[in-house]
């Protein structure tokens, strides 16, 4: 006696969130039927096994279905196959194209190729994600990136618009297009107590002050690329550092601003130069690519790591760069005022982001 | 040239890749009416092209307008090879040949390929400029509604019910033709499509024309079918209801009380009726019928008859046994030659009505079940040989055609014959309820028809049009609407079969049978004690393979057994539930190479106005054994429980009434039965039977096999469903009346393969059994969320698609109701009904006083409800309102109608002068009381609370409920088997959805199995019929159903074909508040109004 076909189908296609979330996160029907007779469903309304097999084997066929559809979203608001009331469609694209922190803070940074595809069953046993899971969120960002890719306008309005996605999960696509694009270095062992939320944050700080899109927001890959031009004005910085007056001069203000205000004033004074030069360098190298990559791993190692080992709290933190920046202001001799609170103001919250244990 | 068609192509979306080197399409689209083709310009490289054509432009008869489909293919365009089709779209242009209807069709279609599936979208515009045609002699019958709701379509009123129409069209399958060696499976598919879609706009055209023949312009109920019948062709027919029907003016009618009042149609309105045609029937059926003299091809043919308050079912062999010898044929062939002529003489029409709802005031009385089969050999075109009449046959179809609807017209009009005297059987003159179907598995074929006996209010129809004898005028005597129905129709002293007869437990004045089987719905009017519940009866019965006139013996031997087991299985689940009748009775009897299926699905509910079942009680054959006593002892101990809990469960707590105050006239101790098991192997049944008329103190089944053992097993392990859901299979609960608006129509199929090691026919059994319980098991489950809610309308298909596979296709609807507001109703019925039952234990009850307290206790109830001030309760009074201001006019008419009851004409029936006596005394109170047509009147408003829930959207709506969505693109359809959606108020009918389809793959595995196959299948289905509705403006769906789902696979071959034939009616519908919000005005208003009515 075996079931050769077991069909049920709704006028309104029924869909279970909690089968729908097992089935993305990659559970075979029968783990599902498993973990779904552990969470105690079966107890709501007698039924049995059997019946729970039939029913997930029913929902796990709608879904794959459906799946063709949530690859452009925008599709399934106006196909006429599946009926779906617009709120149950928000949450299947909401869902679909979350990812897992875990999986994302692995192949942030890294290009969305083939070659990394091949690695994602390393990542999946590193990170507790199935495979088929893995490669349904790799998938989603790599289907992100090749359209946001040819698309003029900011960025997270158009993952947002094309994708149907809520504010805060398009922001955090847009960082992972963003990592992609600039393929920034994020898998050092110095980075890795970084989450991808810091990550994320700072990406959108990026966007939003370094891209071209900052200024012209009609320009192609307006939100991906680094603007070009402030990459090269950032070397006038320089002088900050190379100027020995300058570096003098800034130096005693900061202090000035900063004495009596914080335990850590010591090491502070003591090492303005070296923290100073860190972020200057930082800045006038960033025109190579290969230093744009390394700017995370140079932010932590010029900077973060050494304030850290002074124990510097994060108030601290927030104290001395706060006056770093505006001391700037009052040196009459330097003339890049502009450039340098472009520059800051990104560094500035991206430090106060990645400070932390 | 009496119509224009005009067509738009506008633009198409989401086509599939067609070129893989650019990853586009090159699309263009031709349009074809008849043999006119049009062709848009290409749209070269999108996937979203914009063709924004001209109107195409067909002149047309219209004849073709009904017959034809306008058949729209989309295809790539390719400049070396060949153009590659994408897929079509067939649109049924006829919801634009009436004028109410829809104006124009516009919208998205999804385009189908039968082999790829829906293939990206197309956006069409069609539009019908029609010429009034003033030739008689037309063949067109254009103007004429259909529809498949089974009752008086909301926002219609029935001016006159005219009657039975009936059609069937005959033609090759194109899948058996020689030609589909060489072609496509594509290829073959649309052809068969095609030819579907022409015969049955030709089916609705002549059965349109037989309908304005006979003065009306609609058809209710209308029941399209097909029959595969493989090499030897394909029939497509029809029946229906004709009526005259009038739209009632939206701002008048009283919307929430859809049921039509008898005052609101008056005998005068007939006359008015545009039919001129008075007497003449120019029905070409039933000339047919006398020179049709029976071609039987039929090897044997049994029928049977199921009366209510059996305890066997009245069983008439009249083709038993005769094994498709000529010799042996010759008895019931004269008796049915006889009966021709007969009927030729004095009788033009069958007096068969397809509806399963009335009016109120149309049914009379009700019955029985009639039910009536036939086993059949098809034609075979390859077997000329076998030398008798049904080889007549010729290869040539084409010469055939002419005679071969005849064949099958005669077969049915053979089992329409049979009904019929079932019903004359019964006392009665009508057959309600009635339906056709047929079970095919090779060149066998079982044909079946069912309904139920009735006495039907003549006023609705045109005189003559029914054979009703003078004798019938009494029953124009008004009865009380709860119970009425339920009197026995045929005379107490010459029953048809055994019955146990008591007085009316409602009105104390008729008698009613113990139980009662219908095919109908339940009455709105009816009074139920308690709430209803799905009884079905499974069995599986092994036979051998054989072929031909063997074969048909075997089959047409084994159906009396069948239908005597499954009768069996029904009553005793019905007495384990502790009710008393069942509704909507189906009993659908399956055949296939080496088993035959039956399943008998209905409701069952406790009539107030019949008698309490009995208990069932367990008798051992062997009384000394002491552990077999023991044994015996823990069964009958089970049942007692179920019955207990089932009694709670469906809350039935019917007055206690001792023996004493039943009061009957004449000392009847109540008389219980029993019934001994039959062994289907016996043959001395008929014998049986008669001994089974005993009077025990219960039922008694007596358990002297293993065979009767399990068959016990079984019947207790029937679950009853989970907490917060109830299941009926008729359009709604009994006892459930706050309908929210939560709505879910789903389609199922299960498909299981039997182990083809040592098949038992008990093994069958519990298999068959398992598979049904557990689909119930999954519906619960799946609709989980919806709870409190109802499974409606739930209709199983059973059939045998191969050996050894069963498949069960099911539809239904999830409907949510308010469960705080039921169980109000609930504390609040039985304490009313109680007080009624008190005070009508006068032996002659003082009509007055009754209706009276009824009154008393309805205002009481509404004065209870006020305080709660639930919308509910407002719109409850506000239909009161409507009622009351309807029930006083109508008093005034009760008198002169009643005076004019001709007392000699019916003495005859009356078989003795104590009936007579009361029957008089009855009249004259009738004339003098004016307010007992108030209680009436009064039964309507809460009937029709319960069918059309007036409910404001909002409350307590269930997250699945889909309208005000913005934003989204695609229209919301809704879909509903049921004739209503709960909460909505129909405005408008747009025409009937007919829609056929097959789909074939050859990529079995690819597309997720068989499952996934048809799972998308039956998506794609849906999503075909809601376009279309959409695209006539529609926003739902109603009495939908999947009649045929014929699935065929070979996995070796990776290929599967599937079938799939929908319909149903296409409606506009509004929320019911949306026009006629509660006002204060009115709620102060009630209040005078119920204190008039308490007074």
């Amino acid at each position: 006696m075996a079931v050769e076909l077991d069909v049920f189908v709704g006028n309104t296609t029924i869909m279970d969130e909690e089968v729908y979330q097992l089935w993305l996160d990659g559970y075979t029907v029968n783990d599902a039927v498993k973990v779904r007779m552990e969470g105690g469903v079966m107890d709501e309304c007698e039924a049995s096994a059997d019946v729970l097999q039939s029913d997930t084997m029913d929902q796990y066929r709608t879904f794959q279905m459906c799946e063709r559809l949530l690859h452009s979203p925008a599709k399934l608001a106006n196909q006429l196959l599946f009926q779906i009331p617009p709120h149950r469609q928000a949450m299947l694209i909401e869902r679909y194209y979350a990812f897992d922190d875990a999986f994302v803070r692995e192949v942030l940074g890294k290009k969305l190729s083939k070659g990394t595809k091949k690695d994602l069953d390393d990542i999946g046993a590193k990170t507790g994600v199935t495979l088929k899971s893995c490669r349904r969120q790799f998938d989603n960002f790599k289907r992100v990136f090749k359209v946001v890719e040819e698309l003029k306008g900011p960025l997270v309005e158009n993952i947002r618009h094309h994708f149907l996605l809520s504010d805060k999960l398009a922001r955090d696509y847009a960082a992972i297009v963003f990592f992609a694009n600039n393929r920034f270095e994020t898998g050092k062992r110095k980075l890795q107590y970084l989450t991808f939320q810091d990550f994320a944050f700072c990406a959108g700080q990026l966007i939003n002050s370094w891209t071209v899109g900052a200024l012209d927001n009609q320009v192609e890959d307006m939100d991906v690329d680094l603007d070009k031009e402030f990459l090269q004005e950032l070397k006038e910085l320089k002088i900050l550092i190379s100027d020995k007056d300058l570096l003098d001069q800034h130096k005693s203000l900061v202090c000035t601003a900063l004495r009596g205000k914080t335990k850590a004033f010591n090491e502070m004074e003591a090492n303005f130069k070296n923290l100073s030069r860190g972020l200057v360098n930082i800045a006038a190298k960033l025109t190579n690519t290969k230093d744009v990559r390394d700017f995370f791993i140079d932010l932590v190692e010029k900077f973060i790591e050494p304030c850290r080992s002074d124990r510097w709290t994060a108030g601290d933190m927030r104290l001395y760069l706060t006056h770093y920046t505006n001391s700037a202001h009052i040196l009459d001799t330097f003339k890049h005022q502009v450039v340098w609170d472009r520059y800051m103001g990104v560094i500035k919250s991206c430090i106060f982001k990645m400070y932390h244990d | 040239m009496p119509g224009k068609l005009k067509a738009k192509i506008v633009a198409g979306r989401h086509l599939p890749v067609m070129d893989r080197a650019s990853d586009l399409t090159d699309a263009f689209v031709e349009v074809k009416f008849g043999n006119t083709t049009f062709k848009t310009d290409v749209c070269p490289k999108s996937l979203n092209p914009q063709w924004n054509s001209e109107w195409f432009k067909f002149e047309v008869d219209d004849e073709d307008l009904q017959d034809e489909p306008l058949q729209i293919t989309v295809l790539d365009h390719d400049t070396y090879s060949a153009n590659d089709a994408i897929g079509k779209v067939y649109i049924d242009i006829d919801p634009l040949l009436y004028s109410e209807a829809a104006s124009v069709i516009s919208g998205w279609f999804p385009i189908y390929d039968t082999i790829h599936g829906i293939r990206g979208e197309i956006n069409i515009l069609v539009k019908v400029e029609l010429f009034n045609d003033l030739n008689r002699f037309r063949q067109s019958s254009c103007g004429v509604k259909f529809f498949c709701t089974t009752a008086i379509p909301r926002c219609y009123r029935a001016a006159m019910v005219h009657g039975f129409v009936e059609e069937l069209v005959v033609n090759e399958d194109p899948e058996y033709q020689w030609i589909d060696r060489i072609r496509t499976p594509r290829a073959s598919n649309e052809a068969r499509q095609r030819l579907i879609s022409l015969m049955s706009g030709e089916l609705q055209r002549k059965i349109g024309l037989k309908v304005l023949e006979m003065g009306g312009n609609a058809v209710v109920g209308y029941l399209q079918c097909f029959d595969l019948e493989g090499e030897s062709g394909l029939v497509v027919r029809a029946i229906g209801t004709a009526c005259t029907l009038d739209k009632l003016s939206s701002g008048s009618a009283p919307n929430t009380n859809t049921h039509i009042h008898p005052n609101t149609a008056p005998a005068s309105n007939a006359c008015n009726s545009p039919s001129k045609d008075g007497k003449e029937s120019p029905l070409a059926h039933g000339c047919r019928s006398t020179h049709n003299s029976p071609v039987h091809s039929a090897c044997s043919s049994q029928r049977l008859s199921q009366n209510f308050s059996v305890s066997v079912p009245t069983l008439i062999f009249t083709g038993m046994g005769s094994g498709g010898s000529a010799g042996k044929e010759a008895g019931p062939l004269k008796t049915l030659l006889r009966q021709q002529t007969q009927t030729a003489l004095e009788q033009r029409e069958f007096p068969f009505f397809t509806l399963t709802s009335f009016p109120a005031g149309f049914l009379v009385h009700v019955g029985g079940v009639v039910s009536a089969r036939s086993v059949k050999l098809l034609d075979r075109i390859h077997n000329p040989a076998l030398g008798n009449t049904r080889s007549y046959k010729l290869l040539d179809w084409n010469s055939v055609t002419a005679d071969e609807p005849e064949t099958r017209d005669a077969w049915w009009e053979e089992i329409r014959q049979e009904i019929k005297s079932h019903a004359k059987a019964l006392g009665c003159h009508a057959v309600v309820g009635y339906s056709e179907s047929t079970s095919i598995c090779e060149e066998v074929c079982i044909l079946s028809a069912s309904g139920t006996a009735a006495i039907l209010n003549p006023r609705y129809m045109r005189e003559g049009c029914l054979d009703i004898g003078s004798t019938d005028h009494r029953f124009e005597e008004p009865s009380p609407p709860s119970c009425g129905f339920c009197h026995i129709p045929y005379d107490e002293f010459n029953m048809p079969f055994p019955a146990q007869l008591t007085y009316c437990y409602h009105c104390r004045r008729q008698k009613v049978p113990d139980v009662l089987f219908t095919t109908i719905d339940l009455p709105p009017e009816a009074s139920v004690t308690g709430k209803g519940c799905l009884i079905q009866a499974r069995l599986c019965r092994l036979k051998k393979k054989a072929q031909g006139e063997v074969n048909a013996t075997a089959i047409s031997n084994l159906l009396p057994f069948m239908e005597y087991e499954l009768h069996t299985q029904l009553m005793n689940k019905l007495k384990l539930r502790s009710m008393n009748a069942l509704f909507c009775l189906h009993i659908q009897i399956s055949v296939g190479e080496n088993m035959l299926l039956g399943l008998a699905s209905a409701t069952g509910v406790y009539l107030t106005a019949l008698p309490a079942p009995g208990g069932i009680q367990i008798a051992g054959k062997t009384p000394g054994d002491l552990s077999n006593e023991h044994h015996i002892l823990t069964i009958q101990k089970r049942i007692n429980d179920t019955i207990a809990k089932n009694k709670e469960l469906y809350q039935i707590n019917p007055p206690e009434l001792t023996e004493e105050t039943v009061g009957s006239p004449i000392p009847e101790p109540r008389q219980r039965h029993r019934l001994l098991r039959s062994h289907s192997e016996s043959s001395d049944e008929l014998s049986e039977l008669d001994l089974s008329h005993g009077k025990k103190d219960a039922f008694v089944l007596e358990i002297d096999d293993t065979d009767a053992l399990e068959d016990i097993h079984s019947l207790l392990t029937d679950a009853s469903p989970p907490t917060g859901f109830y299941s009926c299979n008729t359009e709604i609960m009994p006892g459930i009346f706050n309908w929210t608006s939560g709505v879910q129509m789903f389609t199922s199929v299960r498909v299981l393969r039997l182990s083809n090691a040592n098949l038992t026919n008990q093994g069958l059994n519990k298999t068959f059994t398992d598979l049904c319980e557990n689909l119930l098991k999954s519906f619960y489950f799946k609709l989980r969320s919806m709870i409190p809610c109802c499974l409606c309308h739930l209709k199983f298909t059973v059939a045998v698609p191969e050996e050894e596979l069963i498949q069960v296709t099911v539809t239904a609807v999830a409907m949510t109701f308010d469960k705080d507001q039921s169980q109000e109703k609930l504390t609040e019925k039985p304490t009313t009904k109680g007080s009624t039952e008190t005070e009508e234990q006068l032996q002659f009850p003082l009509e007055l006083s009754t209706d009276l307290s009824t009154n008393m206790q309805t205002s009481n109830k509404i004065s209870g409800t006020v305080s709660l001030l639930t919308p509910a309760a407002k719109l409850y009074q506000n239909q009161l309102i409507m009622v009351h201001s309807a029930g006083v006019p109508e008093s005034t008419t009760v008198s002169p109608r009643a005076a004019s009851v001709d007392y000699g004409s019916f003495a005859d029936r009356c078989s003795t002068w104590l009936e007579l006596l009361k029957m008089k005394a009855h009249t004259i109170r009738r004339g003098s009381v004016k307010t007992s047509r108030r209680t009436q009147s009064l039964a309507h408003p809460v009937s029709s609370l319960d069918r059309s829930s007036p409910l404001p959207e909002g409350r307590s709506r269930s997250l699945r409920s889909n309208r005000s969505f913005g934003g989204s693109s695609v229209p919301v359809v809704k879909m509903t088997p049921v004739s209503f959606l709960p909460g909505t108020r129909i405005i408008k009918y747009l025409g009937i959805i007919n829609m056929f389809f097959i789909r074939e793959t050859t990529s079995l595995r690819e597309e997720g199995g068989i499952s996934g196959f048809l799972h998308s299948f039956i998506a794609e289905v849906f999503a075909m019929v809601r376009a279309h509705v959409a695209a006539l403006g529609g926003n739902a769906v109603v009495s939908y159903s999947m009649k045929e789902c014929v699935l065929m696979e070979n996995p070796n071959k990776n290929q599967a074909q599937c079938l799939i034939n929908v319909s149903g009616d296409a409606v506009i519908c509004v929320r019911e508040t949306d026009q006629e919000p509660p006002s204060v005005a009115n709620i102060g208003q009630t209040c005078c109004s119920s204190a008039d009515g308490a007074t």
